[in-house]
């Protein structure tokens, strides 16, 4: 055969070399299998660490507990001792240097997202004490007439 | 805004991070790829199996189908939401995962028909160098043009007997492999389909094969389609040439698209067109009678929301149709251009039936969501995934058989 | 809470870090910190999702989507919350109107493009609240169909998406029975629940656990034979979606119901 046969073999040949080159500078260096296979594991592995870095907002009441003991004291004796300080307050983050305050959800909506009355008997929706938002004094923060660490009107 | 939610309508049941998250760029993937490999096919008939009355057709062919083949990954990139890293798909690929692997079957096919172009053409290359170097006084373009004639004859310039002899056998080969590369490049996309376990309608062991059959017809119909525009674009710039310049013309420059190639052509069409109903009716009984868990709202999608899609237009307009106009005897070229036609409407109506009908119900499967192609973008998103980006990717092709017919010329070149 | 105080005892053992708050411990990087003490191997992640204490109240998705930065507006999810309602005609009626985020304030159901369907108290044979999050499989198919290697399994069981490598080709997205995937509208790569991995690898609880007032969500972990999850696991009827899949989820359900989709 012809040697000019081979020539377009050698543009391949170099062509992939090139790729491969190319696949020496870009492919970060801790890319591999780890240790599901390489089916499941095949992946850069710094990138577990950025997952463990991402930072934490919401803290728990454990956070809180330093400084708003008065509060967390009176919420543990009434029904809502079940809600965590954040879900209301929001999450705090690195409160209070950042942010120095917390914006507190006062909404209906709020309030609602659990005394919504649903009569779903196969569900502990159905047992939770409802309001009708249109007839229950309507406009009206729920926080007006109830505290929400001691929900119950006698006790306020 | 969410990907996807501009183009998408939720009905029922629907889990709330469900989209249309594979748009129109996602049919015309495998639509391209379809008439790449469709195209090679055909120019592969007749330098594999000789059929000689192919032979005008097959280079042709072939031209065109490195043409479709540089398009084919555009629609792919287009739609990426991360287009620049495009390229991570060769640096790290993952080959449990068919998207993976057509990087690499991509590539080999690329480089089989790219090998293929050159043996074809070499002896071209080698002449455009030679006649160049002799002339005297050359202009700055004919300069550009003899360094890129240089370089694509590799720094060969062997024109011997024994050569070209050489160049035939090689030819052959390739063409020869290049088939079941094609066959498996298309194979893929519908692998990428049926593999998804996810997809009630997707998954099937038959998505491939069928793939590949409807991949033929249609290469076969853009082939057909392209060679008859061409010849008579060619023959009506002749002739008013000739008018203007009142003087005879070679019997050779006049003619026009000849009925014995298309009518060739069109018969290998038709073996193809009856294998991908067939395949396709095979998977839509198959599904009816096994009735799974997911039959309940695949019917009401195939038999109801999308009913018109795919029994109007795909297998009645897109299918039925032209194999009527192929199958009456005296086929005649008006005829075969708009059997063409339709069978291209067709596949690509087949592929947005199952690309968008697969994304249409929910995998609540007690829900239903609608795409709405955009027409007028308002940001690049629905540009990208639009009407716009479609014609764009669908006008490609052409434009680059254009430029390409100036290093490959197509016709009046014969060895 | 013993299984909290063992696994932080677990992860912090042999460093100073027993004695450090975990607050000290956030402003020194966290990450590098814990990068030699967590020990991914005697640990297998399982969820816990009691059904029958769910009400709907949606406060697992607002923690989740802080926690977690996904655009609150945006309609997308890494958590969320159904609700299904039967009722005496037969009919199953489900929505999950923004995911349950600001939990479910009318008893109409969403049917999609602003229709409801208006339900009587007393046509309701049973209704229940189901939340949603990644399975976190065993066999994830999403992670089988990466063509780049973006998204992977961590010895621990987490499914994690690389944010710098995923290409954005949607594939896994399509891959996933659950349809818990989907385009982060900020970073534009695919993106899911991952059981908040910055927490769980802290001896901390994932948002939507310590988020939910009932007890309904828990987390635990499946090699530990003293974790109380795993216990009631091995040792309860429980149940998973979308079995035949194959795709092993690592979710359980106390009190599934066939209407559960």
């Amino acid at each position: 055969m012809s040697n000019h046969v081979l020539r377009p073999l050698f543009v391949v040949a170099v062509l992939v070399f090139l790729g491969l080159l190319a696949r020496h500078f870009i492919v970060p260096k801790d890319f591999g299998i780890g240790r599901t296979g390489y089916m499941y594991g095949w992946h850069r592995k710094s990138n577990v660490e950025d997952w463990k870095a991402v930072k934490v907002k919401y803290r728990t009441a454990e956070y809180c507990k330093d400084c708003h003991s008065d509060k967390i004291d009176l919420i543990m004796t009434s029904p809502h001792a079940i809600i965590n300080c954040e879900n209301c307050h929001g999450p705090a983050v690195d409160h209070p240097d950042d942010p120095p305050k917390l914006p507190i959800d006062r909404s209906r909506e709020l309030c609602l997202r659990c005394h919504f009355p649903l009569p779903y008997p196969t569900s502990g929706r159905g047992k939770i004490r409802g309001i009708n938002p249109e007839l229950h004094n309507p406009g009206q923060a729920c926080s007006t007439c109830h505290n929400p660490h001691k929900p119950e009107l006698s006790i306020q | 805004m969410v990907h996807g939610e501009a183009w998408t309508l939720k009905e029922l049941f629907v889990y709330p991070n469900e989209y249309i998250y594979w748009s129109v760029q996602i049919v015309m993937y495998p639509f391209m790829t379809g008439l790449v490999a469709g195209a090679f096919v055909l120019s592969s008939l007749y330098h594999v199996f000789g059929i000689k009355q192919l032979k005008d057709m097959a280079r042709f062919s072939l031209v065109f189908s490195f043409a479709l083949l540089l398009v084919a990954p555009v629609p792919l990139q287009l739609h990426l939401q991360q287009p620049l890293r495009g390229i991570n798909v060769f640096m790290t690929p993952h080959f449990t995962s068919a998207i993976a692997a057509f990087g690499i079957v991509f590539s080999t096919y690329a480089a089989i028909v790219a090998s293929e172009l050159w043996f074809v053409y070499r002896r071209y290359f080698i002449e455009t160098v030679l006649s160049l170097r002799g002339k005297a006084d050359k202009g700055f373009f004919e300069k550009i043009r003899q360094g890129i004639f240089s370089l694509l004859t590799l720094g060969s310039y062997d024109v011997s007997e024994k050569a070209l002899k050489a160049d035939e056998k090689a030819v052959k080969i390739l063409a020869g492999v290049g088939i079941p590369v094609a066959c498996f490049l298309h194979g893929y996309a519908g692998f990428i389909f049926g593999s998804v376990k996810a997809n009630a309608l997707w998954m099937t062991p038959l998505m491939p094969v069928i793939f590949i059959m409807s991949a033929i017809v249609s290469g076969i119909a853009l082939c057909m389609l392209t060679y008859i525009a061409v010849m008579e674009i060619r023959k009506f710039l002749v002739s008013s040439r000739r008018q203007a310049l009142s003087r005879p013309q070679a019997r050779e420059e006049l003619k026009g698209a000849e009925i014995q190639v298309i009518s060739i052509t069109a018969k290998y069409l038709l073996l193809f067109l009856v294998f991908a109903i067939s395949l396709e009716l095979l998977d839509l009984v198959f599904r009816g009678y096994t009735a799974v868990k997911s039959w309940d709202v695949l019917r009401s999608v195939i038999y109801g929301r999308d009913f018109f899609d795919i029994f109007i237009l795909q297998y009645g307009v897109g299918n039925l149709v032209p194999l009527m106009l192929f199958l009456v005897p005296g086929l005649t070229i008006k005829r075969a251009v708009v059997g063409t036609l339709l069978v291209l409407f067709g596949v690509f109506m087949m592929r947005w039936n199952v690309v968008i009908g697969g994304q249409s119900f929910s995998l609540t499967f007690a829900g239903y969501m609608h795409y709405h192609l955009p027409i007028v973008p308002h940001n690049l998103e629905t540009f990208k995934e639009g009407l716009g980006g479609a014609l764009t990717v669908a006008a490609m092709p052409f434009f680059l058989f254009w430029i390409m017919n100036k290093i490959f010329p197509v016709f009046g070149y014969n060895k | 809470m013993i299984t909290r105080r063992d696994f932080l005892k677990y992860t912090l053992k042999g460093a100073a870090g027993l004695a450090v708050p975990v607050a000290a411990l956030e402003i020194a990087a966290p990450g590098k910190l814990f990068a030699g003490k967590y020990d991914p191997s005697g640990v297998r992640w399982v969820f816990l999702v009691d059904t029958l204490k769910c009400v709907g109240c949606g406060l697992c998705v607002k923690a989740c989507k802080l926690e977690n930065e996904i655009p609150y507006d945006a309609n997308v999810t890494r958590t969320w919350v159904e609700r299904y309602v039967l009722t005496k005609d037969g009919r199953v009626s489900a929505d999950t109107p923004k995911g349950a985020r600001d939990g479910f304030l009318t008893e109409k159901v969403e049917l999609g493009q602003g229709k409801y369907r208006d339900i009587k108290k007393e046509e309701i044979e049973k209704a229940f609240f189901v939340p949603k999050l990644c399975n976190q499989c065993q066999n994830p198919p999403c992670v089988q169909v990466c063509p780049v290697g973006a998204t992977y399994q961590t010895p621990d069981g987490v499914v994690l998406i690389d944010r710098k490598w995923c290409i954005g080709c949607g594939y896994c997205i399509m891959a996933c029975p659950y349809g818990v995937r989907f385009f982060h509208p900020v970073y534009h790569v695919a993106e899911k629940c991952n059981f908040c991995y910055h927490r769980i690898t802290k001896g901390m609880n994932t948002a939507c656990v310590d988020a939910c007032p009932f007890g309904a969500r828990k987390i635990g972990n499946m090699k530990d034979p003293n974790d109380p999850v795993a216990k009631i696991i091995a040792s309860e009827r429980v149940g998973v979606l979308k079995e035949e899949y194959g795709t092993k989820p690592q979710v359980y359900y106390i009190g599934l119901s066939k209407e559960v989709r």
